[in-house]
């Protein structure tokens, strides 16, 4: 489904602020495959998600998804094949514009706009349905204008957004980040549903270590731009965050010191 | 005293004589301002090429005009002489990489030596006697009688509406989202697969487009184009533009929608070349013409920002908490005296 062959990244090369972020990173992605990725602050993890957007090109390496080579596309044309969610609220929708208009642009992901209307009367009753589901009432507020909404309500938009066209690949870098406990949680267990319900490949980033063993069925490790643990299947079920802490230092040949992993070691992030 | 009370009445009374002429420039502005709420609200781009394009659009309607060439051909070359204004400035910008400000201000000198050429001199003017014209400040002036005047207003708000009833349904189209959404949040838009410098030069090269055809219904209307007819233009485009913004939003609140928005451009066009005219009657000299919008617009864009300061200002944060503490030390002091009464 995705597989990236020993992606590079410099930021600012030759610079004094030069930053190798990714250092040949390779992964591979079986279709359905929900991958949990952890690491400290400047790991690379915001990078790698970044490079498959296509935010910007890489310098070496090869980024495949579905079979197609997708180094060459700029990000709004590698669009078509993915679906983001962003660690602030505010990156993924349009404020000013209506909460079903923000949808009717996202239902278009992929797709040759022209002067047809950018919103059809049947799209406002799918998307009122579709509204219903997140029981969070913006059914009953679909032209009010998204930046009414709290940031847990902008999530969960930006989360329907993000798969109101499946895509090949979900990226969500943080999503839950900036929420408060329980809406983080319910935010949480949407995308759960969300993935399981529509069978997506996914890619979450969190700094919640339990939260990281709890979701998915893949999770990696990443320290100066590299994977350094990747574990799957029966022997992921069985992690717990202190073999997780044990990995990291084994791996990096560091202390995972990090306050920020430490202080979530519970589900509450 | 006596004398200020002479120039009311004499501003009072002179008022109807020049509302007409006030009210067709203020529409021909209004369609400048549309064009600059394209630009300025939605895109939320500084394009500063307005005061050149619409010099060309000036340029271009009148020596057609002047040459034979039908007034209506002539109003859309002015609109695509626009266009390819924006385009320039659109390209500099998304192409070049070159900051929005200044690839507008770069666009705009450079199409002042282009309007030099166009004109073929600083300045050429056309006759209403002898060509047809869609807009005549002549014929307002001429006729003396609201019959005709009524005419030219009417031709000019029909043009407003058609050019707001345009950009309503563009806007509403999937074209027109992508425009909207760049404008607001770019990167949420590259995530839906939006080619946002494609959206950004689109936008400008339709905003422009809106100032050359402003250009080339002003140029018709004073009955000549100057290379100087677009100098200071974005600013009353601004203020009518913000004028507009606060007037509308003050009046319908939260149901100011796309199309009120659009004719409060226009309004705010209309109100400032009132506020404008009258200052004039008053005896403000021609001179000061400039000194006066961009007083209005810097007002008109500071009067929100104090507004919301004087809620939330540290001075007052310090007066607050300084009553609060005097009014604590008198309870205190209070409460110590029924103390001692107490005892
Ligand atoms: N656009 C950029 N320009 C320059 N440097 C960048 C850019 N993006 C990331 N970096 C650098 O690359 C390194 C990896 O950053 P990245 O954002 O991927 O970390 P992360 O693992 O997501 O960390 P965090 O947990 O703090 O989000 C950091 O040193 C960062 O400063
Ligand atoms: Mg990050």
């Amino acid at each position: 489904m995705l597989t990236l062959t020993d992606v590079r990244k410099t930021f600012n090369a030759g610079t004094i602020n030069e930053r190798k972020a990714l250092n040949g990173v390779s992964l591979s992605l079986e279709e359905g495959d929900f991958v949990t990725i952890i690491g400290g602050n400047g790991a690379g993890k915001s990078t790698t998600l970044n490079a498959v957007a296509g935010v910007w090109p890489i310098d070496s390496g090869s980024i495949e998804i579905n079979g197609k080579n997708v180094v060459g596309l700029p990000e709004h044309k590698r669009a078509a094949f993915i679906g983001r969610v962003f660690q602030d609220p505010m990156t993924g929708t349009a404020a000013t514009m209506e909460i079903q208009e923000n949808l009717a642009l996202a239902k278009r992901r992929g797709q040759m706009r022209g002067l047809g209307w950018g919103i059809t009367k049947k799209e406002r009753e799918e998307y009122h349905e579709l509204l219903k589901t997140l029981d969070l009432g913006l059914e009953d507020r679909m032209t009010s204008k998204v930046g009414l909404l709290s940031g847990g309500q902008r999530q969960a938009l930006t989360l329907l957004m993000a798969t109101l066209k499946k895509p090949d690949i979900l990226l969500l870098d943080e999503h839950t980040a900036a929420l408060d406990p329980k809406t983080a949680a319910k935010v949480l267990e949407l995308s759960d549903k969300i993935i399981e319900e529509n069978h997506l490949t996914a890619m979450m980033v969190t700094h919640n270590m339990a939260a990281a063993i709890k979701h998915g069925n893949r999770l990696i490790m990443m320290s100066n731009g590299r994977i350094i643990y990747d574990v799957k299947g029966e022997e992921k079920k069985h992690l717990t965050v202190d073999m997780l802490l044990q990995k990291f230092e084994e791996a990096s040949g560091s202390k995972l010191v990090n306050d920020r992993m430490l202080f979530s070691k519970d589900d509450t992030e | 005293m006596g004398n200020i009370i002479d120039r009311i009445i004499y501003v009072v009374t002179s008022l109807p004589n020049t509302l007409p002429g006030t009210v067709s420039q203020g529409l021909i502005w209004g369609v400048l301002a549309i064009g600059v709420y394209i630009t300025y609200k939605i895109l939320d781009f500084a394009d500063l090429t307005v005061d050149g394009s619409i010099g060309t659009g000036g340029a271009v309607a009148i020596i057609l005009i002047a040459n034979g060439v039908p007034m209506w051909v002539a109003l859309i070359c002015a609109f695509a002489a626009g266009c390819l204004a924006g385009l320039i400035t659109g390209l500099l910008n998304t192409l070049l990489g070159i900051p929005g400000i200044l690839a507008g201000i770069l666009t705009q000198i450079g199409l002042y030596s282009v309007n030099l050429v166009i004109l073929d001199g600083a300045n050429k003017s056309i006759s209403v006697d002898k060509f047809s014209l869609l807009l005549s400040s002549r014929r307002v002036a001429v006729s003396g009688g609201f019959s005709v005047f009524g005419w030219e207003i009417g031709k000019a708000i029909i043009i407003v509406a058609v050019i707001i009833a345009a950009l309503y349904w563009f806007f509403g189209t999937e074209y027109g989202f992508t425009i909207r959404s760049t404008g607001c949040n770019a990167n949420m838009a590259r995530a839906q697969g939006i080619n946002t410098k494609k959206s950004t030069v689109i936008a400008l090269v339709l905003s422009n487009g809106l100032v050359g055809l402003a250009g080339g219904l002003l140029a018709q209307y004073q009955g000549f184009a100057d290379v100087n007819m677009g100098r200071g233009a974005i600013v009353i485009g601004l203020a009518s533009v913000i004028i507009g913004d606060v007037l509308g939003t003050a009046i319908f609140r939260k149901r100011f929608n796309f199309v009120a928005r659009l004719s409060f451009c226009a309004c705010g066009a209309i109100i400032y070349y009132l506020v404008l005219s009258i200052v004039m009657l008053f005896g403000l000299p021609a001179t000061f013409n400039k000194l006066f919008s961009a007083v209005i617009v810097a007002i008109f864009l500071a009067v929100p920002y104090l507004k919301k300061s004087s809620k939330n200002s540290y001075r007052r944060a310090a007066r607050n908490s300084l009553k609060a503490k005097l009014l604590n030390m008198e309870t205190e002091e209070k409460g110590a005296a029924d103390n001692a009464d107490a005892d």
